[in-house]
């Protein structure tokens, strides 16, 4: 037997991870009527893929641009994007900005950002070795947070309650209630608009009462902000929570994604912006940054952060980005309002103003596991376990079929 | 109520900070250099640093099948939806071709994974994370002496234990095959072997062919567990199946080797980050369980990969013209530091240097293990303007015709 043979013999293979199963399930479909409600990408009224006009017109820019080359960013990436894409986050006028205290590490995608907000805390947040810190995320949330925290060492990733599944809303009792039984110095992951899956974000007011709490029992804010424009159509509306936050005085880490804004899905956007007491601990946080990036990817790909600093330190590009996301956010709320109008007109049993009320690419429908696999079965509509939709994936050409068959799934499926 | 939110005062900043307690890190060693190196104001300064080619002015080669690709794909007008997260199935297919090779068993038989990783670094993070998590037999990973700064902190930080084995003879600036062969064969059995396929970092000292079939032979008998790290395919001797020898003939030999590759140097692509990470598997029904565990890794840390970067290399890799230039570029950057080589030498020599530097010459690769000593290194920085690591490494790719005088001007000084 040759050397090694018997390796990877004990290697177990490991289940699909949900949403590509259902694209995967979705493209096999022959049924010309299917409807593709899953994965998390924006689709035009075609049903298409976009990709910004403003994105189409740097890419030209920086193509025949024969002055820039495919050099090594610096380990925490592009200066100009990460302050850039700090900004964005925290506002132009920021006053941890103007104190000198924001640092940011460019990442690959949100995703990548969580990654070193999470590597980084587990070192180094509350002594040196955070591996037993609880590290709460909400119930429900992205799938990929349990995992993010858990592979960087966390060994206690818990949820806190946040949806009510009878009132279709937010579990504001619950949330805070968990809050005030947290340990201690818990991380708590935070949705900063459009929560995914739920589409419910905490009011104004709500977010005052999670702060005090926070505040008051030393819990590690952790902003998970992948959607900042797309929900309302506006950057700053959308950033509230993370501005409100900053004016209360926290360190906080927020874990930013120019995925969907920019649709750059696969160009891996992403930045960890940081905020601290002072420029002396900022800068002590990024050296450690350095170190676990080094080990990670070294240093992040330039492109996606090259067209992205260039959009928004260019003023028309800014102004024209602004408005692709609003195009963007438009027609989302458009589909809502629509897909609303629709259950209404048909009678269908049971209220559905929260898919009015809920923000951001996902609602979560209130359909159950039974019902979702009608839908899927019956109808070749596709959409995850939990009654999440993509409204992304609602066009005009689609959205009776759609409502029809929600209809139909209400009525003969409980 | 928000309006009111405004006007009230801020509430008094706590003077604890939640990172007190964390340190200020050292600075990169490699990378490091580079900083430093843009601080100087010296007219003369040289960054001898990291790797990364330079043309024969000095200045950073973006490479004409690099730029005709880029204009194939932006014809295009592709989309930008997320990749899946084994990456782009063009560019690991051609990946895994280029370095394993047309005629391969295991590429016939499909029984290696292949993903799309970030970069070189990116494919040892997912490899040594890989390891750590499925390689129960042991936790010892053996790098030669010296090795790449990075192996070590990226395989620690993924759980395992570092140890060495003799690889760099200094007083003869070459290879210290028998002691690499003694202390391999003591190597205990299913312990991981970390091997540089070609132009060896730091040293620029590969084994010989000869060398590497009993290396392959003992490695066998003592049931080791091989880790090809090939970031420098068609930069050693400017023929791609050349420097892939040693790969493919420890597959031939039989042994399910994993493999991590990087098209920062041969390409050019550095800050896109292309890179591959490979698992020789018995068969196609293990393939898919790895294949399964890899995207395991890799969802938690960044999703999936980028696509700008693969997406220039699968071009590339996958239409005839390009290869061609691709081909023909890749000899040309090798060419010219296996040129500057013999030049430093030669200007050493009419310096008047008594010291023996052959090694410049039979060394091979980017990389030049000088033999200069830390305190040497630092008066060729502090007097020179000459940047480089303190182990006496410097990158022949930021020499050029221009500066290989000054420099052996500078060595000379410091050595004599």
């Amino acid at each position: 037997m040759p050397a090694s043979r018997h390796f990877c013999q004990k290697v177990p293979q490991a289940t699909p991870v949900a949403v590509f199963k259902l694209s995967n399930d979705f493209k096999e479909d022959p049924n010309p009527m299917k409807v593709n409600l899953g994965v998390g990408a924006y689709r035009t009224d075609e049903g298409q893929p976009w990709v910004l006009p403003v994105v189409k017109k740097v890419e030209k820019l920086i193509v025949a641009d024969n002055r820039l080359n495919h050099e090594y960013l610096p380990i925490l990436g592009l200066p100009e994007f990460r302050s850039s894409a700090s900004k964005i986050a925290l506002g132009e006028d920021s006053p941890a900005i103007q104190e000198n205290r924001v640092g940011a590490v460019q990442c690959l995608g949100g995703t990548g950002a969580l990654k070193m907000g999470a590597e980084f805390l587990r070192r180094w947040y509350n002594g040196n070795d955070n591996m037993k810190t609880p590290v709460y995320v909400s119930a429900p949330t992205w799938e990929n947070h349990n995992s993010v925290f858990a592979n960087a060492g966390f060994e206690d990733v818990r949820p806190y309650k946040y949806w009510d599944a009878e009132k279709r809303g937010l579990d504001l009792a619950g949330f805070l209630g968990d809050l005030e039984t947290a340990p201690k110095h818990s991380i708590f992951v935070l949705h900063a608009c459009a929560h995914n899956p739920t589409g419910t974000d905490p009011t104004h007011m709500e977010w005052t009462q999670v702060a005090e709490v926070m505040k008051r029992r030393k819990l590690f804010v952790f902003f998970d902000s992948a959607y900042q424009g797309f929900a309302s159509g506006c950057l700053d509306k959308d950033a509230w929570a993370v501005r409100y936050f900053v004016t209360q005085g926290f360190e906080m880490f927020c874990a930013q994604s120019f995925s969907k804004n920019f649709g750059l899905y696969n160009e891996r956007v992403g930045n960890l912006t940081i905020v601290a007491r002072d420029a002396d601990n900022v800068r002590r946080v990024l050296s450690q940054m350095e170190k676990i990036v080094r080990v990670t990817w070294s240093n992040p790909p330039s492109q996606g952060a090259r067209l992205v600093a260039i959009t928004l330190n260019t003023a028309e590009l800014f102004a024209e980005w602004k408005d692709n996301v609003k195009t963007m956010a438009d027609r989302v709320l458009l589909m809502r309002a629509s897909l609303q109008a629709k259950l209404q007109a048909l009678g269908t049993p049971g209220t559905w103003d929260h898919i009015t009320q809920q923000i951001g690419m996902f609602s979560f429908t209130g359909l159950n596991p039974k019902q979702v696999e009608y839908m899927i079965k019956e109808r070749s509509i596709y959409l995850m376990a939990s009654g999440r939709i993509n409204m992304c994936g609602l066009t005009t050409k689609n959205i009776d079929y759609v409502a029809k068959s929600i209809h139909e799934t209400v009525v003969n499926v409980q | 109520m928000y309006l009111l939110l405004l006007f009230v005062s801020p509430p008094p900043i706590c003077c604890s900070s939640w990172w007190g307690g964390v340190q200020m890190g050292p600075p990169d060693p490699i990378l490091g250099v580079s900083e430093a190196f843009k601080r100087d104001t010296s007219p003369k300064k040289m960054n001898l640093g990291v790797g990364a080619y330079r043309d024969d002015h000095g200045k950073p080669f973006v490479l004409d099948c690099v730029r005709k690709a880029e204009a194939l794909i932006s014809s295009k007008q592709l989309d930008k939806e997320y990749l899946a997260i084994g990456g782009l199935g063009d560019f690991t297919k051609s990946c895994a071709l280029l370095a394993l090779g047309a005629d391969s068993e295991v590429l016939k038989s499909g029984r290696n994974i292949t993903v799309q990783t970030i970069s070189g670094t990116g494919s040892l993070c997912i490899g040594a994370n890989f390891l750590s998590r499925f390689h129960s037999a042991s936790r010892d990973v053996y790098l030669p002496k010296p090795s790449w700064g990075n192996h070590t902190p990226i395989f620690r930080d993924a759980g395992m234990q570092l140890k060495a084995y003799r690889y760099y003879d200094p007083s003869t600036c070459g290879f210290d095959f028998n002691g690499a062969l003694d202390d391999i064969s003591k190597m205990p059995e299913k312990s991981v072997i970390m091997l540089h396929a070609c132009a060896h970092n730091p040293t620029g000292v590969d084994p010989k062919p000869e060398q590497w079939k009993e290396i392959a032979d003992l490695v066998k008998k003592r049931d080791l567990l091989v880790f090809f790290d090939m970031a420098y395919q068609g930069f050693a001797s400017g023929d791609i199946d050349r420097d892939a020898w040693a790969v493919r003939h420890f597959i031939e030999q039989g042994h399910n080797i994993v493999l991590s590759q990087s098209f920062a140097k041969n390409m050019g692509l550095y800050g896109e980050r292309v890179g591959g990470f490979t698992v020789v598997c018995n068969d196609a029904e293990e393939v898919k369980r790895v294949e399964s565990q890899l995207k395991i890794l890799i969802r938690p840390i960044y999703s999936n990969p980028p696509m700008n970067g693969a997406r220039i290399a699968a071009t590339i890799l996958n239409t005839p013209d390009l290869y061609k230039i691709w081909l023909g570029e890749v000899h040309g950057m090798a060419n010219r530091i296996i040129k500057m080589r013999e030049q430093l030498a030669a200007n050493l020599k009419s310096e008047g240097s008594t010291h023996n530097w052959q090694h410049v010459i039979d060394q091979i690769g980017m990389f030049c293990f000088t033999g200069l000593k830390p305190e040497q290194v630092e008066r060729l920085t502090k007097e020179f303007s000459v940047y480089m690591t303190k182990d006496g490494r410097i990158s022949m790719a930021g020499v050029t015709s221009g500066n290989v005088g000054y420099l052996a001007h500078g060595i000379h000084a410091v050595t004599k």
